[in-house]
């Protein structure tokens, strides 16, 4: 039962690689004229001074993707081009190439997602067990429960307030990038007190924006566990009440939680993008929101597919890890 | 359903008492709709261009929410902004709603083959990161309107009210009711139509309440990285003008304060309605 359920995943996740390279490939290729002649002048319309020699890069781009070739050479050639790494370059800081743009900014958003996820699956997990747990002083699920609300905001808004608050209004912490102007960057105490520092509020939007959606899992989860029939003998056998919604409790409320961190990878992602854009954050959320402001299409699908197919990866994983921890979703599932 | 006291204790005493949310969501979703549509009656729209009053004033009598950097009341954008984005929110909503039942229907139905495409479908799409989707049509979209948005984001929201129609369509199908008017001889889409879709009524409601959350998430979103309708006025688009003028280190809070303020009331009435509906849908279950 186990290899089917890893087959079907297993299925999914390649349909989805597969389905983003083609719509990668697809879109410019279904709009009207040439996508990158229209680029190009679109460039030289607005005046890029340090284009670089235009003509070589159409002469680059057409023997990329072999333009005059039929549709589906250029496709073989588009997945080949794929699975080398091989994004192109990017229009709008020709010659940089687009892997070697995602490969600057990919681990700022990486420390940052990580960090935030983990720090708000234990805050949130911890404050939606306090709130579904009736002994829990009143005052602590009432404060809890209006803090629910907050998931329901989107990242970047909390980032806009948080940004006015503490880096203008009180000039706490740096109103946007990722380490102070000027660094000399190295493995000294200066460069992590100076990135941490930047990463502050940027983290703390996300983090007070996560928290809720744990939250509210967790509490729905305790709720329906703390209803079942061993907690009720739990209680007979007289444990003590910490003991109960620690061990008989919570432990058994948690499996399921992780479940969620599939599910939300996604909407997590993209909220973070547009916090890195509020905070002018380097990571790729930023780049992209760059590549968008000067039409650098390159650096876009690169982007967008990295996205997509590390999302597919990750859920994958996730997916094959659960059934060992929590035996009840293989029985589900099968 | 397990009866215990210590659950009900705390489901009662949680601050989202069950109906209170319900009602608190829909009256804050009330009065938003209600200020949408009677707020554009009573602004002149010549007042939202650009250049028509002095830039960078903050409120006062004359402009009650100030003027913006390019000298638009702003008063007049949230009012005529609001409509715009409700507009795309409920439209999306509707749009990947009508989708999302019809295959939830047939692929709770018709079962075999036709489940299982419906079913990986919707996995597949669940799975990419819709903003990346978003960004990928919308940058290559020559010109964006209010009626494409909503199309664009409807096509990546649909999932939700699918997987929620199949399971309970899927479970409606075993119903004794269902299997006597089967046996009557009633024909499929009869069936669909008479026993089956009443029934569901609820549960289009509440999906119908995640999906718009769902959509105008999206729509907000793809309209602050600049994606969003350049020429209309939206909540979203006017948080892109004010990020990209740099209102927040220019202190000014009037340009930004006002979109984020009802972009967060709408999600928060969204939440509540969600939370009240998914009891009042669950209770039913309950009962039947």
């Amino acid at each position: 039962m186990y290899l089917d359920y890893v087959i079907r995943r297993f299925g999914v996740m390649v349909l989805v690689i597969f389905l983003a390279v083609t719509i990668n490939f697809a879109l410019p290729r279904l709009m009207p004229g040439d996508p990158i002649e229209a680029q190009l002048n679109q460039l030289m319309a607005s005046g890029g001074g340090q284009m670089g020699d235009v003509a070589a890069m159409v002469e680059a781009y057409r023997s990329r993707f072999g333009l005059d070739q039929p549709v589906w050479m250029q496709y073989v050639a588009y997945w080949q081009s794929i699975l080398r790494f091989d994004f192109g370059f990017s229009l709008a800081n020709y010659p940089e190439r687009v892997s070697h743009a995602i490969a600057a900014s990919l681990p700022w958003t990486l420390g940052l997602l990580g960090f935030c996820t983990i720090v708000s699956f234990v805050i949130g997990t911890w404050l939606g067990g306090a709130i579904a747990w009736p002994r829990t002083p009143r005052w602590l699920r009432t404060a809890g429960s209006s803090l629910l609300i907050l998931s329901a905001v989107p990242y970047f808004l909390i980032g806009m307030i948080l940004l006015y608050v503490f880096a203008i209004l009180v000039r706490w912490f740096p109103a946007g990038g990722g380490m102070p102007f000027g660094l000399n960057v190295g493995w000294n105490f200066e460069t992590l007190r100076g990135i941490l520092w930047h990463a502050t509020l940027p983290a703390i939007s996300i983090i007070i924006a996560e928290i809720g959606a744990w939250a509210i899992g967790m509490r729905g989860m305790l709720v329906s566990v703390l209803g079942e029939d061993y907690i009720t003998l739990a209680e007979a056998k007289g444990n003590k009440n910490r003991r109960i919604f620690l061990r008989y409790g919570m432990r058994n409320a948690l499996l399921p939680q992780l479940t969620k961190l599939a599910l939300t990878l996604g909407h997590i992602v993209s909220g973070a993008i547009l916090v890195e854009v509020i905070f002018s954050y380097p990571g790729l959320g930023f780049r992209l929101y760059q590549a968008i402001q000067t039409k650098d299409y390159f650096v876009i699908q690169g982007i967008v597919l990295l996205l997509s197919v590390s999302i597919a990866v990750a859920m994958f994983i996730l997916d094959l890890i659960y059934p060992l921890i929590d035996p009840r979703i293989t029985a589900r599932k099968s | 359903m397990a009866t215990t006291t210590m659950p009900r204790r705390g489901i009662d005493l949680s601050a989202f008492g069950r109906n209170r949310a319900l009602l608190a969501g829909i009256v804050v979703l009330g009065l938003i709709c209600l200020f949408a549509l009677l707020a554009p009656l009573f602004v002149d729209p010549s007042q939202a261009r650009v250049g028509v009053t002095v830039p960078r004033r903050p409120p006062s009598g004359s402009n009650w929410l100030g003027t913006d950097g390019q000298g638009r009341d702003m008063f007049t954008v949230m009012a005529l902004a609001l409509p715009q984005t409700l507009k795309i929110g409920l439209l999306a909503g509707l749009i990947s709603l009508s989708v999302g039942v019809a295959l939830g229907l047939v692929a709770g139905f018709v079962g075999g083959i036709i489940d299982t495409v419906i079913r990986t479908a919707s996995d597949v799409m669940m799975t990419i990161p819709g903003i990346a989707i978003l960004v990928l049509v919308a940058a290559n979209v020559r010109e964006m309107t209010v009626e494409l948005m909503a199309l664009i984001v409807a096509a990546l929201s649909w999932m939700v009210a699918t997987r929620t129609i199949r399971a309970q369509t899927l479970s409606l199908r075993e119903r004794g009711y269902v299997q006597v008017a089967r046996l009557n001889g009633t024909s499929g889409l009869k069936l669909i139509f008479i026993e089956v879709l009443p029934n569901l009524l609820p549960f289009i409601a509440a999906s119908f309440v995640l999906t718009v959350s769902q959509a105008m998430l999206a729509t907000v979103g793809l309209e602050a990285l600049g994606l969003g309708p350049q020429n209309d006025l939206t909540l979203g688009m006017t948080i892109y003008w004010a990020q990209f003028y740099s209102a927040i280190i220019r202190g000014m809070w009037w340009w930004w304060g006002p979109p984020i303020f009802a972009i967060a009331l709408i999600f928060i009435g969204l939440m509540l309605t969600s939370i009240g509906m998914d009891s009042f849908v669950n209770k039913r279950v309950g009962t039947q």
